[in-house]
């Protein structure tokens, strides 16, 4: 079976560039929101699972679920580092730190508006353990002074929170004495100050969460029942990786599945707009498709002619929306992870399996809508056709 | 008359063409209808807030409690009438998927903060008597099932362990925008508890609501409340519920902007659908509209006619969709449950989901008809569509 050549289809849509344009345009909308949403899933879930290093181990109290509201005393901090098979640095330190996380609301740069900024009291220990983590401006802060260090997206994004400036809470004045970067973690979106002043100034004798690495990951399992066996501890173990991949679940389940839903409705009014074009396209051609059958080409030839400028039609939609949301790549969002309750930076992430699921969902539009009017054009009886003309 | 008509038979021409437009634009205004009523329920908690009530907290953040005996010198405070506190409990109900609010209080002095929580008389009591007891908002109790009587254990986060409590009440909101799906326990039961656990846990207290009698002064009282514990250990941020419930709201702001954006993107997608259509169905008729200037109808009666035509599926498709938008929405909100404590489609929601399609039917026609107004009668009869 001879078919049409392509270069017919693409000049039939050339011809009506206006109309050609608009469903495009229809279809480029649709499929940019469906690509920004899957973008913006990705960039929370790329954030927080960049945030946790796959041989690090945190320790929490069981059931708590996020550092906020975790809680481990000094005792059982102590039994934690104790523990065989943590690994150590170079001077033989063990890389293990106790860190008091607390909220703190602060006012954004801009608006004023207030919200919770995660702040961190940590060692100088921490920097060893989250290598993702390089100071940019400035120098880290000292142990035992009131000192602290920002991350970046906080420097940029808060009140009083870059370099060389103070911020006031707990009832102290805090010297920002340097910004670092966290190649786009979570930790971008912390203050990170010394674990006992922290506890001193916000009155608390627990620390929050432990977090320690072991040497050999293999260890974990077993580290893991010791510490569960041992009837003075009320703390679960868990490899930080997966309790960060947690943090993010309810955020990106929640952004995904209201970005379904919105692309499922948008891609009904973009497969009618397809339809409707295609409809137009075979009733003002359809001397053209009796010409074409009586030069011999077949039923399905005329098919694959029509359902295929259908396609193309949604391709130029699919990659004119896939273009600007590749543009969303450089903005920076900011919200509130309602499980953690605290703020959270991300970035619109886009990665190859987004493109094709893109691009394969402006197809599918594109073969829904053209499908129908196509079966019709090669239904049509060659007469009728050129009687028509 | 005869105009409209003529519209009608116009309008109908194609039939399948304009279903298909109306399809779509049915599913879009459906959808913008839908997008605004999820942003006003974001909104619900600030509308339901009374202008009566003055909430504090702690400055640092809600996460941090404030003493307990900071009760006595709140009372004391000029122009504070009533007071209360409450604790977020944060509990799970058998898994994490059934998040609703509880919250634990003071009984007496909450409920008369609280007057849009309607309770019967013999359930109040029967709440106050039972330390145990919790009472929940009607939607709530219908969402899961329960009855007064039943039990209903939670799983503590904040507060380790397993509580279980007895349901001794069910209250109804006074109005549609009263939040009824919280659920309600003794303050000074989880206090007790919390004490035998973790003695330096004890007598802390979340936020203190305080009632007013004069509204217009709210600024000056929260200033004096927070002026009376300037430089101490837990010093206090105290604001109007409203403001309150906002900044709840301003958290997710980024997430409400793009519902927002979306929804300007819904309307824009079907204009550009319908406007196709308009383009297409003035391209057909080429021919008619150089015959109706031949005949010496002037090019404005060719635009009423294209305006006209498009209006006419703009507005019956906008219609279709705002009757369709109410069952929708009854359903979202069985759906959502309790994630939305307040779920309603608003006059203002309908009339803007009217304007919208009366908007994208002017814009959709008005190329096709500048165009076809300057048509050339000669070219215009030669024309075979």
């Amino acid at each position: 079976m001879r078919a049409i050549p392509l270069s017919y289809i693409a000049r039939n849509l050339w011809v009506r560039r206006v109309t050609t344009l608009l469903t495009a345009g229809g279809m480029a909308l649709v499929v940019y929101v469906f690509a920004t949403v899957l973008m913006m899933s990705e960039g929370i879930r790329a954030t927080l699972v960049a945030t946790g290093q796959p041989d690090n181990v945190i320790a929490l109290r069981k059931g708590a679920g996020a550092e906020i509201n975790s809680a481990v005393d000094r005792g059982q901090a102590a039994i934690l580092e104790s523990l065989p098979g943590i690994a150590t640095d170079a001077s033989g330190k063990p890389l293990l730190t106790k860190e008091p996380v607390v909220l703190n609301n602060l006012p954004k740069r801009g608006s004023g508006k207030p919200s919770n900024v995660t702040v961190r009291g940590t060692s100088p220990q921490a920097l060893q353990m989250r290598p993702q983590v390089q100071l940019v401006e400035g120098r880290m802060f000292r142990p035992g002074t009131s000192e602290i260090v920002t991350g970046r997206a906080i420097a940029s994004g808060f009140q009083g929170a870059g370099l060389g400036e103070t911020l006031r809470f707990a009832g102290r004045d805090w010297t920002v004495v340097g910004v670092f970067d966290a190649q786009r973690s979570g930790f971008d979106s912390e203050i990170w100050g010394d674990a006992e002043q922290m506890l001193q100034a916000f009155r608390r004798n627990v620390f929050s969460s432990v977090v320690f690495r072991i040497a050999d990951a293999s260890q974990f399992e077993a580290i893991k029942a010791q510490i569960e066996a041992d009837p003075r501890m009320t703390v679960e173990l868990k490899p930080e990786m997966q309790f960060y991949a947690e943090q993010s679940e309810a955020l990106a389940k929640f952004i995904s599945i209201l970005g379904t839903a919105l692309s499922v409705i948008f891609s009904i009014g973009a497969i009618v707009g397809a339809m409707i074009t295609m409809f137009a396209a075979v009733a003002s051609r359809t001397g053209e498709i009796g010409t074409l059958r009586a030069l011999g080409f077949r039923r399905g030839a005329v098919l694959i002619a029509f359902l295929g400028e259908s396609l193309l039609l949604s391709l130029v939609g699919g990659l004119i929306g896939l273009a600007a949301a590749s543009l969303m790549q450089t903005v920076n969002i900011s919200t509130t992870n309602f499980q953690t309750f605290s703020e959270i930076a991300f970035q619109f992430k886009l990665t190859s399996a987004i493109v094709w699921q893109t691009l394969l969902f402006a197809l599918f539009m594109g073969f829904v809508g053209g499908f129908i009017p196509a079966w019709g054009a090669a239904r049509m009886k060659i007469v009728d056709c050129l009687r028509a003309a | 008359m005869f105009i409209l008509k003529l519209l009608l038979k116009n309008a109908f021409r194609h039939k399948l063409r304009t279903s298909l437009t109306m399809v779509g634009l049915v599913v879009a205004i459906c959808a913008f209808g839908l997008l605004r009523t999820i942003i006003d329920a974001w909104y619900a908690g600030v509308e339901g807030s009374s202008s009566t009530r003055l909430v504090t907290r702690s400055a640092i953040s809600l996460t941090f409690p404030l003493p307990m005996n900071y009760a006595q010198r709140l009372k004391s405070v000029e122009g504070v009438a009533g007071i209360s506190w409450s604790n977020w409990f944060g509990g799970i109900y058998i898994s994490e998927r059934n998040f609703f609010p509880q919250f634990a209080v003071e009984p007496v002095s909450y409920l008369a903060l609280y007057p849009e929580y309607r309770l019967k008389d013999a359930e109040r009591i029967a709440w106050l008597r039972d330390r145990q007891g919790v009472i929940v908002g009607r939607k709530l109790a219908d969402k899961f099932g329960w009855k007064v009587g039943d039990q209903i254990p939670l799983r503590g986060t904040i507060y380790p362990g397993t509580w279980t409590f007895n349901l001794r009440g069910i209250w109804d909101g006074a109005e549609a925008k009263t939040d009824e799906s919280q659920l309600l326990m003794h303050w000074s039961y989880l206090n007790e508890s919390i004490r035998k656990l973790y003695p330096k846990r004890a007598d802390a207290v979340g936020v203190y609501i305080l009632g007013i009698n004069e509204p217009q002064n709210a600024a000056l009282i929260s200033q004096r409340v927070d002026e009376q514990f300037k430089n101490s250990l837990a010093e206090t941020l105290t604001e109007t519920e409203s403001a309150f419930q906002l900044s709840f709201v301003s958290m997710s702001e980024a997430i409400l902007v793009a519902i927002n954006a979306v929804s300007l993107i819904i309307v824009v997608i079907i204009m550009a659908v319908m406007a196709n259509t308009m383009t297409m169905t003035a391209r057909e008729r080429l021919a008619e509209y150089a015959t109706l200037k031949a005949l010496g109808f002037a090019p404005s009666f060719v635009v009423k006619l294209l305006f006209g035509e498009s209006l006419l599926i703009a507005l019956i498709g906008g219609l279709a969709g705002l009757a369709l938008t109410l069952p929708l929405a009854a359903g979202f909100a069985q759906a959502a449950g309790t994630l939305f404590p307040v779920f309603q489609v608003s006059t203002l929601t309908m009339s803007l989901q009217l304007l919208a399609a009366i908007v994208v039917g002017a814009v959709a026609a008005a190329w096709p008809a500048w165009k076809m107004s300057r048509i050339d009668i000669v070219q215009g009869l030669r024309h075979v569509a």
